[in-house]
């Protein structure tokens, strides 16, 4: 990918704006743009969505497939996350193997979704240490306006909740795989992610494209619904202090909450 | 179990394709432009369960300098499918079909663009597939066609896609996923609706003389109907 250049008169406008307490969008500074969720649109998906967080968009895909567990876990199923940042995406988006920029959106989202434990992997073993369930995440983002990462993680969420699987019985070390019994994926926990963008000395919520380019550092903080932590990431080369850290983190406590709200209504309770 | 499905649908009406089109119609069309932000142009299409998104960027500056052309723009065309676009997960990536593809898209969609007027630039057209079910690449093209001309590139016309075949002893416009697959031929075509030149042909299977210009003629039929979308969905974009 081309870094994108962005004129220092335009930083110096952008942080000041900032600094004064308001956005270039008009936003307040703790303010999220318009978000958008739906889910199911990929028939050939056996769970998907389409997450629109401003004029960012990600298409995301949920498909399962049968593999071997890993030697160490015999019998947890596997999570695959993989994301690609199409070139259609932005114009300094180039075709090609993942970049690093793209790949550190796919770990933060796995780790987000991994260790915020919303499938039940040990539930997705067909044979102990033979067969599981393999559940390949793919994200598709189609249009880039800032903040990849809360979106990515709103889409993977509402996708494998979206997202049903065949059931499965063994009879006689064969796998019977029955898929006019669809049953929903196992789903434990709904974590989401909001990200803090350091800014001239301030802290905005969901940074846009705009904000990216200029920003200082940013925080990304998985939140569980019970507004406990499980996963972060600090991003940009300059440094946070502790009272921003906790700021940010008690920030992203509130945001995830509002976030929660487009999350499918039907499975929230579960 | 092919074997089953085949004999049932020949015993009960030959005419009857399986989704109850007749030989000679559409699956269902859908086609927006504009639906993207950052892109220059950009297209979202569904024809059937087809769905797929094209984006248009350019005329801009072309950093791989051993591609530039001195007297033209170059137009490049990337075709992707997304890993969960079909039944079995595509493994990310360019393949040797998706290749084959964008250069088939480049080459159908080049004779309609005023290439000449952007010497040393790049024209470039990225289409995803999100959701497959047979003619990806007709509706890609359809699609790109589109964004190009929501890009605002200066064309000569808006290039049009469209396949028809054999399946089930019967010739047909726009195959279906299931009629590609099981039938006995496939010919997708693209064309210039005003000149009715032809920029893209392929086939595979086997016709009869008689047969392909059975095919040809539904095609270039349905590449017609399927054009009167395409600028609907620029009108509806733009007023009239």
């Amino acid at each position: 990918m081309v870094q994108s250049i962005v004129p220092e008169i335009i930083r110096e406008s952008v942080t000041n704006i900032i600094k004064n307490g308001e956005r270039p969008d008009g936003r307040a500074l703790d303010q999220y743009r318009e978000i958008s969720l739906e889910t199911g649109i990929i028939k050939k998906a056996e769970g998907s969505a389409r997450v629109k967080i401003g004029n960012t968009q990600i298409v995301i895909g949920a498909k399962p497939q049968i593999g071997e567990p890993f030697p160490d876990t015999p019998n947890v199923g596997v999570l695959i996350t993989n994301s690609e940042l199409l070139p259609m995406a932005a114009p300094n988006f180039e075709p090609g193997p993942p970049d690093e920029r793209s790949v550190e959106l796919s770990r933060v989202t796995d780790r987000c979704i991994r260790e915020g434990k919303v499938v039940d992997l040990e539930k997705l073993a067909i044979i102990e240490g033979q067969k599981v369930w393999m559940i390949f995440l793919d994200m598709h983002i189609v249009d880039y306006d800032g903040n990849l990462m809360d979106a990515a993680v709103l889409g993977s969420v509402a996708a494998l909740m979206d997202a049903k699987i065949p059931t499965t019985s063994c009879e006689e070390d064969e796998i019977v795989i029955d898929y006019e019994k669809m049953v929903p994926l196992p789903i434990k926990e709904q974590p989401l992610m909001s990200t803090m963008a350091k800014i001239g000395g301030q802290l905005v919520a969901d940074p846009s494209r705009e904000e990216e380019d200029i920003l200082d550092a940013r925080l990304s903080v998985g939140v569980r619904t019970d507004g406990s932590i499980c996963a972060m990431q600090k991003g940009g080369s300059v440094p946070f202090t502790r009272e921003e850290i906790l700021k940010a983190v008690k920030m992203a406590q509130e945001k995830t909450k509002e976030i929660r709200e487009h999350l499918p209504k039907n499975l929230k309770q579960k | 179990m092919i074997i089953i499905l085949t004999s049932s649908l020949t015993n009960s009406d030959a005419k009857k394709r399986p989704d109850g089109r007749a030989f000679d119609e559409l699956r269902p069309l859908k086609i927006e432009a504009g639906v993207l932000e950052r892109a220059d142009g950009s297209a979202y299409l569904e024809i059937g369960d087809n769905k797929v998104l094209a984006a248009v960027y350019g005329p801009r500056e072309l950093h791989v300098r051993r591609l530039l052309k001195p007297n033209m723009a170059i137009l490049r065309c990337r075709y992707n499918m997304a890993p969960f676009s079909v039944e079995d997960r595509k493994r990310p990536g360019p393949d040797r079909r998706s290749v084959e593809i964008s250069k088939i898209t480049s080459e159908a969609l080049q004779p309609a663009v005023f290439l000449e007027k952007f010497p040393r630039s790049t024209i470039d057209v990225f289409i995803e597939v999100l959701q497959a079910e047979g003619g990806t690449r007709c509706a890609g093209i359809t699609a790109a066609s589109v964004a190009l001309a929501d890009a605002g590139i200066p064309m000569r016309d808006m290039v049009v896609a469209c396949a028809a075949g054999k399946s089930n002893d019967q010739v047909i416009m726009d195959l279906s996923e299931w009629e590609d697959k099981e039938g006995e031929a496939d010919l997708p075509i693209a064309l210039m609706p005003r000149t009715g030149e032809i920029t893209l042909m392929q086939m595979d299977g086997h016709l009869t003389s008689e047969e392909f210009n059975q095919a040809m003629d539904l095609a270039i039929k349905g590449c017609q109907s399927i054009s009167e979308e395409q600028k609907k969905a620029i009108k509806n974009r733009y007023g009239d």
